[in-house]
């Protein structure tokens, strides 16, 4: 390989925790910051990426048609018009997940490392083939989970697949953290959830309407101008993965009400 | 204990929610674990029965309040046994203690 791609898995075990979201929003961060980078979409069962992205309309040839070889990568890849450093290769039909083997994978891994710094691998839920698949293809992983006891038990068989797999590092993004719910102590913390599952935090994304409005209109929140919480942690865990040394958003410290600094008062250790 | 949990004991109210889901969590990630290593639930019964027959062929224990489960922490899993003993089987009366097994000094 010629260059030092890094390919990532972004995995959760549990389906609808934000593993497509982060997908397209890292992306975004990551090419707007100068790294040539690569969205493969590799649940082909249940393809979004495409959707999040909006890049629907646009698409003609899938990772199918690459590995039939009835075009080139060039011709699959869907280059995004607003941030041109990005392209996202688009997940085939679900009929592909009766023949596809984890060589397929690695292979459109290996094409798509010839051309670009990153390669995001959205992956499916669940454990099986699909998963199994996406997992042949990356060198690292990201496990995206939400601080509820489904996720996080999803998450941790998913971890417990990839410890016995060469995938280093592994790290850990919560999402859709609510610090109210987190000070009133209704809510897993940040620090049971990395306990629980032992796994270096990458970052954690703070709960915000503004993921499913920008979601209504395909443009990821990373793309666009406003300021928004979600769209301040996307950024945070983007400059992380990319080794610029800046400290973890802290939910602690994001509400800013009355009501929210008494949550926090309660939360004082008495003894 | 924080000054909520203070304030919710206090008042003999129910402990917040995320302490619940911590400790639910935690034990059934100990059983998953455990399975993904292919001990399964069958085999945890074979293990209990068979450590207390050992057990019982030198102190009586007390069956009803014996007690073996997994906890696990940092992804390391351990069997923990509780194992209270009412008396060795020479005859010797203890108290039924469940930690302190050395407790000799003390007879009914």
């Amino acid at each position: 390989m010629s260059k030092n791609t890094r390919t990532i898995l972004i995995c959760s075990g549990k389906g609808g925790v934000g593993k497509t979201t982060l997908t397209a929003n890292l992306g975004i961060a990551l090419a707007n910051s100068g790294a040539t980078t690569a969205v493969l979409d590799a649940d082909f069962g249940l393809r979004n990426l495409d959707l999040l992205l909006g890049l629907e309309n646009r698409i003609i040839y899938t990772a199918q048609d690459v590995l039939d070889k009835n075009c080139r990568l060039d011709q699959a890849l869907v280059r995004h018009k607003k941030e041109p450093n990005l392209a996202l290769l688009p997940a085939g039909d679900p009929r592909m997940l009766d023949w596809m083997k984890p060589e397929d994978m690695k292979k459109i891994s290996d094409m798509l490392s010839e051309k670009f710094d990153f390669v995001l691998v959205d992956c499916p839920a669940g454990v099986e083939d699909g998963f199994k698949n996406a997992l042949a293809a990356c060198k690292e992983a990201i496990v995206v989970t939400n601080p509820e006891l489904s996720a996080v038990r999803d998450a941790d068989r998913v971890i417990g697949i990839l410890n016995t797999s060469d995938i280093e590092p592994i790290q850990l993004v919560i999402n859709r953290v609510r610090p109210n719910m987190m000070a009133s102590q209704e809510m897993l913390s940040i620090d049971d959830v990395q306990g629980i599952l032992s796994l270096p935090l990458l970052g954690i994304v703070l709960e915000d309407e503004q993921v499913i409005i920008s979601t209504n209109r395909g443009e990821p929140l990373t793309l666009t101008d406003g300021r928004s919480p979600a769209k301040k942690c996307y950024l945070n865990v983007s400059q992380r993965l990319t080794g610029t040394d800046v400290p973890i958003i802290d939910p602690k410290n994001e509400g800013k009400s009355l009501k929210d600094k008494f949550m926090r008062l309660m939360q004082t250790k008495v003894f | 204990m924080t000054l909520r949990d203070l304030i919710n004991k206090l008042l003999g109210r129910e402990t917040a929610s995320a302490n619940t889901a911590r400790e639910r969590l935690q034990l059934v990630l100990a059983h998953d674990r455990v399975d993904m290593s292919s001990l399964t639930t069958d085999l945890l019964d074979k293990m209990r029965k068979e450590i207390l027959d050992v057990v019982a062929k030198y102190v009586e224990i007390d069956f009803e309040e014996v007690a073996v489960s997994l906890e696990t922490e940092d992804r390391m899993t351990a069997l923990v046994a509780n194992l209270p003993i009412k008396r060795t089987v020479s005859g010797e009366i203890k108290f039924k203690n469940n930690n302190e097994k050395n407790d000799k000094d003390i007879k009914k």
